[in-house]
């Protein structure tokens, strides 16, 4: 009798881990699919959990639609670099999400990094793949006197928006300053005459011409925060899972969701492609190739240094914040040596349409990217935080099939919150 | 038992699997209050954020005591640490930026930039001397 009632015990504790284990492996409770974990992870993908962009303290224009409609014309106008034919609409192509589709930005020449696309931008507390400004405003300045870009000035600028905006400007602004006795070029990081310029004017007259620049940059990010995402496909499939709406699961093809499954899992992908952006905003060393074996390309080591000095930063006199809103900045990183050579985490919406990829365009299609997280491979400078992943030829095409169903539309929406 | 270990251990391996990060180690001491590595202080930690979002700024609070129990103020503390894991530390520099009294210090610029197993060390020295204490943290799925 006792065998017998061990052996019935026995099996019922066999059957009862086989059913444990399967109902953790089976979605019990899920969806098309998926187990309860793995749905708590995809909810968190959906565009429809996306906030409100984080308020800039230091923009008080942020949400000023005539700010916004400056900042607009401003992004337009070529007149705006040295050579009178680049906008920041040169690379920053609406029609092509706000990017150029090129491995280096090409300006008046030809930059030194990948041109990132717009919308999404005020999410991120540092700017650029290295991190090197902490606004969006104070961002769109750098390429205005960047000599491969606008090749710009910030006097010659202010000429510029005195001929051209004069009462749009001062609407949003207040008076320009009366620049008939300056220059028509000057600036402190500009060319050998430009920075002589510069030293030779007033010190009240350069503060008054690096204001009329901050605020061209805050004009032009009050325009920028009008571009934000629209829904994909996979958003739609999301919010069909979530909601058990099994109408909807045919959104994603089944090698689409095959390849969800991979980035949500064996792919790690997830693991800084999160949120609703599918960025942590942070700078990781995935071992990409640099570009230049002669020029090291540090990134977001080298742009910590950098945003720490930026006149235009948090902390400096051209913001509008408090130091109390400027935690970014006072809790800056130190040297930690797992930044050299790291870049920032892009979002993955559009990625598909948005080749080639990495910070100067290394990768020139998802499949070699793919690839190149498959292999892992050493980093020249600094450390990669890659190791190899296991995936079949059919998961790296079904990854790769998957990140297509990110595109959507970049829109337009009013200024104002 | 046997089968609550083995529905563990597949939670385990399915967190692993689905986190796509390795999952912390077993046996993981999570405790919030732990004596310092000479037994010179115990320290206790706590988020002032919950939940503690992934990527959001917050601060958190160490309280520091002789192994008495007594308040150990004017202390020097220094905050670092990371993801063991993944070989980087925290995405900002987190500092004491106050005392708030009774030995308890304010720890301001704490970020997470993803879930998984963090660990929080704190150096500090004072007239008591000078030691230091790791805690562990597991910041979970958002």
């Amino acid at each position: 009798m006792k065998v017998i009632l061990k052996a019935v015990l026995s099996a019922a504790i066999a059957v009862s881990t086989l059913i444990a284990a399967a109902a953790s492996a089976v979605p019990w409770g899920g969806a098309d699919g998926w187990s309860k974990q793995e749905i708590s992870i995809l909810a968190s993908l959906r565009l429809s959990q996306l906030e409100p962009p984080p308020r800039d303290y230091s923009n008080r224009y942020e949400s000023d639609p005539r700010a916004a409609e400056l900042g607009k014309r401003i992004f337009f106008d070529k007149r705006f670099s040295s050579n009178g034919a680049v906008s920041c609409a040169s690379c920053h192509d609406p029609k092509q999400q706000f990017q150029d589709g090129r491995p280096l930005g090409l300006g008046v020449a030809t930059g030194t990094r990948r041109t990132m696309p717009v919308a999404g931008a005020g999410y991120s507390p540092f700017l650029f793949w290295d991190g090197r400004k902490d606004s969006v405003w104070s961002q769109a300045l750098g390429p205005l006197e960047d000599p491969a870009e606008h090749g710009g000035n910030r006097l010659a600028f202010a000429h510029i928006l005195r001929a051209h905006y004069q009462s749009a400007y001062e609407s949003v602004f207040g008076p320009l300053p009366d620049l008939a006795r300056l220059p028509r070029e000057a600036s402190p990081i500009g060319n050998d005459r430009q920075r002589a310029l510069w030293a030779g004017m007033g010190a009240a007259d350069r503060d008054a011409v690096s204001r009329v620049f901050a605020n061209m940059g805050k004009a032009i990010a009050a325009y920028e925060k009008t571009l934000q995402h629209g829904e994909s496909r996979l958003d739609r499939y999301l919010e069909a899972v979530v909601k058990r709406d099994a109408g909807s699961y045919q959104e994603l093809t089944p090698s689409e969701k095959n390849g969800l499954r991979v980035f949500i899992g064996k792919g790690q992908c997830v693991t800084c492609h999160n949120g609703p952006l599918l960025t942590d905003q942070h700078f990781h060393n995935t071992g990409i190739p640099q570009l230049s074996d002669a020029k090291r390309d540090l990134g977001r080591r080298a742009g910590i240094a950098k945003v720490a000095k930026d006149e235009f930063n948090c902390l400096g006199p051209f913001s509008d914040a408090g130091e109390e809103h400027c935690a970014e900045l006072r809790f800056l990183a130190g040297e930690d040596h797992s930044l050299d050579a790291a870049f920032k985490t892009p979002g993955l919406r559009n990625v598909a349409a948005r080749a080639p990829y990495m910070h100067a365009g290394q990768k020139r299609t998802l499949a070699e990217v793919i690839e190149h997280y498959r292999n892992a491979p050493a980093a020249k400078v600094g450390h990669s935080e890659l190791s190899k992943i296991a995936l079949s030829d059919q998961e790296a095409r079904d990854l790769a099939e998957f990140l297509r169903s990110l595109d959507g539309p970049v829109q337009e929406r009013s200024a104002g919150r | 038992m046997l089968r609550r270990k083995i529905l563990g251990l597949i939670c385990l391996l399915a967190f692993a699997f689905l986190a796509g990060c390795m999952s912390p180690p077993t046996g993981l001491d999570l405790s919030s209050r732990r004596p310092t590595e000479q037994r010179l202080y115990v320290v206790e930690v706590r988020s002032l954020a919950n939940p503690i979002a992934v990527n959001k700024m917050h601060s958190w609070e160490a309280k520091v005591t002789l192994p008495t129990g007594e308040p150990v103020t004017g202390a020097r503390i220094a905050v670092g640490g990371g993801m063991p894991q993944h070989g980087h530390g925290y995405p900002t520099q987190p500092r004491v930026t106050k005392e708030l009294g009774e030995g308890r210090y304010l720890i301001e610029g704490m970020k997470f930039s993803m879930t998984g197993w963090w660990e929080l060390k704190l150096d500090i020295a004072s007239s008591a001397g000078a030691d230091k204490v790791t805690f562990n943290t597991v910041i979970g799925q958002q």
